[in-house]
């Protein structure tokens, strides 16, 4: 397998955005990483697009060769391909660019993540993005994805004796940091309490609990590093690992809903992978789609004993400053969620902070990432671990 | 959505049948063609297998999301109930009032009308719990 690395990265920022389309946002996220890259089209052998719903939301599929189309590169005749794997479709696609350059058969390749929610009504989003767990056996009796993730938040607070409150600290800090990001939905800062006073959605978990409806896109370039000397880039990061796993599609399957095999599986093979383990890791991007979601995760990425992640963030884990900051985009809560764009993006974010460029956010000198991108209830987990070169 | 969609599933929705691994014994629900124990020991010898409908709540949540099938009877309680034949199963909880809800609490699956497609349109019947 071939060395991989990052060179170009671009972003829209994520939220409603009520102007765009579907093809102007991932447009703008394209043509930003292949500007950040200073390469030209005829340079990309390749797209991968992860999205999820695009047939639902906005009635339009076959959106590897849209994104090929408005990116100018039609005309070149390259495969562009659209990968769905639900929540972590964005991972996804940078899964399959990364083996294509890993394997030789591309050298350099476009990754994009879309996702136009606000195409539909809020009622019509929750029904379309519940879609990524069992349709027939979990959505058809009335359960969604917050309420699965309620589920979850339930038997966890009992078997680990967790407070309601230990699990709002998880917003409560993916805000702290979005606050801080030009590209993020949320810039408002949130207390414990605001969390649990919010709207309930599926008891114990309120609003603020849960993810926002977003828009946004986001698109990296990979390429080989004899590539990227050649063309001379100042900031080479590499792809230490990547790792995807699936599990049970429906929670009632599993043998334990209180943490992700699927999670605990991908992030075993990534530290294999880039022969590193958890305390080597400077910072990490994870899935806090629902706060349960980013608390459990981080327990199974190893970073904290089961039923502890709570304690660690109460005791100031997770910070900028801390031993190991915590979504210092804003994750999934505050920077926002655009689904298919959401597993692209936490490798911007990584890529942002291992430049040195993220600013007011910035991880102190950090020398590798850890990105976690999750499907569904945790039917599926994808992780990267990247490292600066030079 | 087609009226076989829904006929399909008859069986499984009105009467809990699943299926039952005849090399290792487990039961699962919904039925399996595979088990993912025995792989091919299992493969076209998979046995239908009627669950017993009683069990205990594993989980609950109540729902207060505007559900478009559901959102006349929110809030409603969906439960994860771990069946006394072992899988376990998500389904709403109904005859009790959310505050009363406790986990382990005893339960049975019981025939219910589970949503209407539209005022003319396909009704939906399948299982619920109630406390035992």
């Amino acid at each position: 397998m071939r060395d991989v690395v990052i060179v170009g990265v671009g972003q829209t920022k994520y939220g409603e955005h009520w102007e765009k389309s579907l093809r102007s946002l991932v447009v703008e996220a394209g043509l930003r990483a292949i500007e950040d890259a200073g390469i030209y089209s005829k340079d990309i052998e390749a797209i991968y697009g992860g999205n999820m719903s695009a047939g639902s939301t906005t009635f339009q599929d076959h959106i590897g060769p849209l994104i090929a189309d408005f990116t100018g590169l039609a005309i070149n005749k390259i495969p562009a391909l659209r990968i769905e794997n639900g929540s972590a479709s964005g991972a996804a696609a940078f899964h399959e660019g990364f083996a294509a350059v890993a394997s030789g058969l591309y050298d350099t390749v476009l990754v994009g993540g879309v996702e136009k929610l606000t195409d539909v009504s809020m009622e019509e989003v929750t029904e379309v993005l519940s879609g990524e767990v069992d349709r027939e056996w979990e959505l058809f009796n009335g359960a969604t994805l917050a309420s699965l993730a309620a589920l979850i938040a339930r038997r966890y607070m009992l078997d680990y004796n967790v407070k309601r409150e230990q699990i709002a600290l998880m917003p409560v800090l993916s805000h702290k940091h979005g606050s801080l990001n030009p590209y993020a939905q949320f810039k408002n800062t949130l207390k414990v309490e605001d969390v649990l006073n919010s709207t309930m959605v599926a008891d114990p978990l309120t609003m603020l609990d849960c993810a926002p409806v977003s828009d946004g896109a986001s698109a990296v370039i990979l390429t080989t590093i004899e590539n990227a000397k050649k063309w001379k880039k100042d900031s080479i990061v590499k792809v230490k690992a990547s790792s995807v796993a699936s599990d049970y599609i429906a929670l009632q399957s599993r043998e334990n809903i209180t943490r992700f095999d699927s999670v605990i599986e991908a992030s075993r093979k990534a530290y294999k992978m880039a022969k590193l383990e958890p305390k080597d890791i400077s910072f990490v991007e994870i899935h806090d789609a629902y706060s349960i979601f980013g608390l459990i995760s981080l327990e199974d990425l190893g970073f904290f004993e089961k039923g502890k992640a709570g304690k660690y963030l109460e005791e100031g884990y997770g910070n900028l400053d801390s031993k190991l900051p915590i979504n210092p985009s804003g994750g999934l809560k505050a920077k926002g969620h655009p689904v298919g764009a959401t597993g692209v993006g936490q490798i911007v974010e990584s890529i942002l902070q291992l430049r040195k460029e993220a600013e007011k956010r910035q991880v102190s000198d950090p020398k590798n990432a850890l990105t976690l991108n999750m499907g569904g209830s945790g039917g599926s987990a994808i992780v990267h671990i990247l490292e600066v070169v030079k | 959505m087609t009226i076989p969609r829904f006929w399909r599933e008859f069986e499984h929705r009105y009467r809990l049948v699943g299926t039952k691994c005849p090399s290792c014994g487990r039961v699962y629900f919904p039925p399996r063609d595979v088990c993912p124990y025995c792989h091919r020991e299992s493969v076209g010898k998979m046995k239908k297998y009627e669950l017993k409908p009683t069990g205990k709540i594993y989980s609950y949540t109540v729902v207060h999301q505007d559900v478009p099938d559901f959102k006349f009877i929110k809030p409603y309680i969906m439960v994860l109930v771990e069946m006394d034949d072992g899988p376990k199963i998500t389904g709403q909880l109904t005859d009790i009032e959310p505050e009363e809800v406790k986990i382990g609490m005893p339960v049975k699956a019981v025939f219910r009308r589970i949503r209407e497609e539209s005022a003319s349109g396909i009704i939906e019947y399948g299982y619920k719990f109630v406390p035992l």
